[in-house]
């Protein structure tokens, strides 16, 4: 964006073309989203609607939010499993606070966020401080929250019949007039939220110092534990968010339902050109990963494919994308 | 004791030869016309400084890489060795300075690596085992077969390394560096070990850098520099000091010798008593203590495993202290973490830039402006992209970085270019100390000349520079005065005019224990002292110590 305002020098070319670079997996990810989306049009007459496209935004919704979370954490060169579960845990947790607690919906809400945040605290302090590896980490927080949903629900979902306005944040209509739920609107803002943070802030710059070299970073004087903290617990926010946004989608907190939702969210990420050895990564890429894999499930859906299918063709699709991406890379 | 066998074996051929090998690294001519000389029945010393060549000759023999040109004869038969397996079937036995074992595997588990005995598809575990102790006993080594290697200590390690290497009868048994971890105990042993090796068809080749050692163990010395042969001599009818001195023989860089004196100048910072803990791969630091004047630049010299890059990381928190005081303009300070150096304005530039310095796949300008993004270029968390770009700018200016743009990739530019990237990321942060670690390791010629420049340019600015290097012509040419460490331990600080290659040489060859440090100051020749009390002794507690005793003198001795 700046580029554009700088005066014409001689490394305006060469940093458009690195720029260009840059942006050639998302560009990829881009087309591959295109050419899907062409191919469902053309096999089935009922695909290439705008309620369809509506439903297939709407879908992104969840795995959005996790996702685009995640993206800082695999940025840094970390990996977060305990999104999914983690997830489930913060919907129960917004049942017990507006639900069980009775507690104002707006605090009630704010109270859910934080909570996810506090789980990615936890994650943070058990990798930067007492040095386990994220895999291992977070994979103890997704056993942890799997298990906490489940008591903290006693085994049942938590409904929020008693609270209407609930339903209204994944369901409503804000604008009037559009037909665009109120669910797409927040994926939207929260995507261009963090799409500043990581490009235009500290936090994003040292979030990528960390996944290019992170004893380099350590030894430019940057505090490197406190940072991951930092981006961890950030990153925790968005499972809470993912929590109420699921949440309000049923009408009710399903204890039961975060496993599977992590490696969704991390398969989005990675089709969006982020790579798992940290250092390099948008959330641009995301989102079209994100997007890639509800506009397929939708597809195939409609295509009447069974599910098992669609799982196969999405691991092919994984694949397929990070093959692109490191045969780029040695071009490169 | 070994002349005897030396005489008879003259008329001989040589057992190995190494004649007229030149052998060229991309950009480095690393070995010149080398020539080699190993005598059946003897052991030959090999020294040379940092550089000189050593290690790529013993690449050679050992079959890692292959000589452009040249011969190698084995006792007369020519030679041709493809790889290290090869080198090895022929009957060299190289063990080189870094350890190639295995820490999960058993002792014997990890002699025969490669070639365990078998039954069938099987591995055979017992015959391993009866194979393993029945070498260890006739190498008297104090090893159990079944100890987890990664438990032992470095000394047993070194053991292992050592029975596996005479475990394929090897003609010629090269080391080197072998002793780099060793206390006076062990090394009196290993020279026992080499001692019962070389029998009148076998003979040694032993590299090091301790005088001392040499003079106990070795029968004659080669001495190489700058990738060529320079002489071989005997070791019993030359001082040390004649060693050393065709070791240095080089003529100094023109304009040698920084301008001016700095004693009259205020102490920025003082570090007293630096220690740390034994640690694998690294050295420890003993007591190190030195101060930094404003506007000086100290030279750090010293030989590789001196503890120089140990001092630094351990002066900016990179590494855990278990002693010491820093005091910065007069005021003690704790330095937990780099953060904290860096917030004191201390700054370390790593010898490898490329792991410690850079992030290579970010352009130039985020390398730039990392260390000082929050204090400079940052309000409210968000970065000031614009003032990224004009600093970065001004900076590949004033610093001449090549570079097409800002937003190039720093993976793509010379090695040159990306120290001074890693410079200009400290001097955005403003930082009054500097610690260079090899300014100007893989840099080629004419960008040297810029970093000299620059680096007396910042002296005086007022900037403080510490700067390790490994090149003595570059300490020399640079620094105002010069802190010569070995074995994790300061053994002088010489000012500009009394340092020479020499006498830096004498100390950092120095095995600075307490009888070396009185020699010192009696004005005796510690060295030439010290091999030969250290024959006699060295001889008698090599042939008494048990393996227990040999672990309590390193824990007490360390």
């Amino acid at each position: 964006m700046t580029s554009t305002r700088t005066p014409a020098r001689g490394s305006l070319g060469s940093g458009f073309v690195t720029a260009a670079k840059g942006r050639l997996q998302q560009l990829l990810a881009f087309a591959s989203l295109i050419v899907i989306f062409a191919f469902f049009s053309i096999a089935s007459p009922y695909f290439f609607t705008y309620d369809r496209f509506v439903v297939i935004l709407f879908s992104t919704v969840v795995i959005g939010t996790l996702a685009i979370g995640t993206t800082f954490v695999i940025i840094t060169g970390g990996i977060d499993l305990s999104i999914g579960t983690g997830m489930a845990l913060c919907a129960v947790m917004s049942g017990v606070f507006i639900v069980k607690l009775d507690l104002p919906l707006g605090i009630g809400l704010v109270a859910t966020v934080l909570f996810g945040g506090l789980m990615g605290l936890v994650n943070g302090v058990a990798i930067a401080v007492l040095k386990i590896p994220p895999f291992i980490a977070t994979l103890a927080m997704m056993l942890v929250a799997e298990g906490l949903a489940l008591v903290l629900s006693d085994s049942a979902p938590i409904y929020f019949s008693d609270e209407p306005g609930y339903t209204k944040i994944s369901t409503g209509n804000l604008i009037p007039g559009v037909e665009l739920p109120n669910a797409v609107l927040v994926l939207i803002v929260v995507a261009i939220i963090a799409g500043v943070l990581l490009t235009r802030t500290v936090l994003g710059r040292y979030t990528y110092s960390i996944g290019s070299n992170e004893e380099a970073t350590a030894l430019s004087g940057i505090d490197v534990r406190k940072w991951k903290i930092i981006i961890y617990a950030f990153a925790g926010l968005f499972i809470g968010l993912a929590g109420i946004m699921i949440s309000a989608r049923l009408g009710s907190a399903q204890p039961a339902t975060g496993m599977g939702y992590e490696l969704q969210a991390i398969a989005a990420v990675v089709i969006g050109g982020t790579s798992l050895s940290g250092g390099r990564g948008s959330i641009v890429g995301t989102l079209i990963g994100a997007l890639i894999i509800s506009t397929l499930n939708n597809g195939l859906q409609i295509m009447s494919i069974p599910q098992e299918w669609q799982s196969v063709i999405l691991g092919c699709v994984i694949l397929v994308a990070v093959y692109t991406d490191i045969l780029r890379k040695k071009e490169a | 004791m070994l002349t005897q066998t030396t005489e008879s074996s003259a008329d001989r051929p040589p057992l190995l030869e190494v004649a007229g090998v030149n052998k060229s690294f991309p950009g480095v001519r690393a070995l010149e016309d080398m020539r080699l000389e190993l005598r059946a029945g003897e052991v030959l010393a090999l020294v040379g400084e940092n550089g000189a060549g050593k290690s790529t000759l013993m690449k050679l023999l050992s079959g890692i890489h292959t000589a452009d040109s040249g011969t190698f004869a084995l006792a007369g038969q020519p030679l041709r060795i493809t790889g290290p397996r090869h080198a090895t079937e022929l009957g060299i036995s190289i063990i080189h300075q870094e350890f190639n074992l295995v820490p999960h595997l058993s002792v014997a588990q990890n002699i025969y690596l490669g070639r365990e005995p078998r039954r069938g598809m099987l591995l055979d575990e017992r015959r391993l085992v009866r194979r393993a102790s029945e070498l260890i006993e006739r190498l008297s080594l104090p090893l159990d077969p079944n100890a987890v290697v990664g438990k032992l200590t470095v000394a047993h390690q070194q053991m292992v390394e050592i029975a596996k290497a005479l475990s394929y009868d090897p003609k010629v048994l090269i080391m080197d560096e072998p002793t780099a971890a060793l206390n006076d105990a062990e090394v009196a042993t290993l020279h026992e070990l080499i001692r019962r090796f070389v029998l009148p068809d076998t003979g040694a080749i032993y590299i090091s850098h301790r005088m001392e050692e040499i003079r106990r163990i070795a029968d004659r010395v080669t001495v190489i520099r700058d990738g060529n042969y320079v002489d071989t001599v005997d070791v019993g009818s030359t001082t040390t000091s004649e060693i050393i001195s065709m070791m240095v023989g080089r003529t100094l860089a023109e304009n040698a010798g920084p301008q001016g004196v700095r004693s009259g100048r205020e102490v920025l910072l003082e570090v007293t008593g630096l220690s740390t803990r034994a640690a694998r791969n690294t050295t420890q630091l003993k007591d190190v203590t030195f101060d930094l004047r404003a506007g000086e630049i100290l030279g750090f010299a010293g030989l590789m495993g001196a503890g120089r890059t140990e001092t630094a990381r351990a002066i900016v928190g990179a590494d855990a202290v278990t002693g010491g005081v820093l005091t910065l303009r007069g005021r003690p300070v704790r330095i937990a973490n780099p953060a904290d150096a860096v917030a004191h304005g201390i700054g370390y530039l790593s010898e490898d830039r490329k792991r410690y310095g850079l992030l290579l796949d970010k352009d130039v300008k985020t390398n730039v402006t990392l260390s000082a993004l929050r204090s400079r270029f940052a309000r409210g968390g968000f970065v000031n992209d614009r003032a990224v770009r004009a600093t970065a700018r001004s900076y590949t200016e004033s610093l001449r970085i090549k570079t097409p743009s800002v937003d190039q990739t720093t993976k793509f530019l010379s090695g040159g270019n990306q120290q001074k990237v890693v410079i200009a990321k400290w001097l955005a942060r403003d930082c009054d100390i500097l610690i260079f670690d090899e300014p100007t390791r893989g840099i080629d010629v004419g960008a040297k000349e810029e970093i000299y420049a620059l680096l007396n340019e910042l002296a005086e600015q007022g900037k403080s520079i510490i700067m390790i290097s490994s090149e003595l012509p570059e300490v020399l040419r640079m620094s105002h005065r010069v802190v010569v460490m070995s074995e994790g331990r300061v053994t002088t600080v010489l000012d500009a005019d009394e340092a020479t290659q020499e006498n830096i040489m004498h100390f950092a060859t120095l095995r600075p224990d307490e009888n070396a440090r009185d020699a010192v100051e009696l004005g005796l020749d510690p060295a030439e002292t010290g091999a030969e009390t250290g024959a006699e002794t060295g001889a008698e507690t090599g042939a008494e110590t048990g393996a227990d005793e040999r672990l309590a003198d390193r824990e007490g001795g360390a």
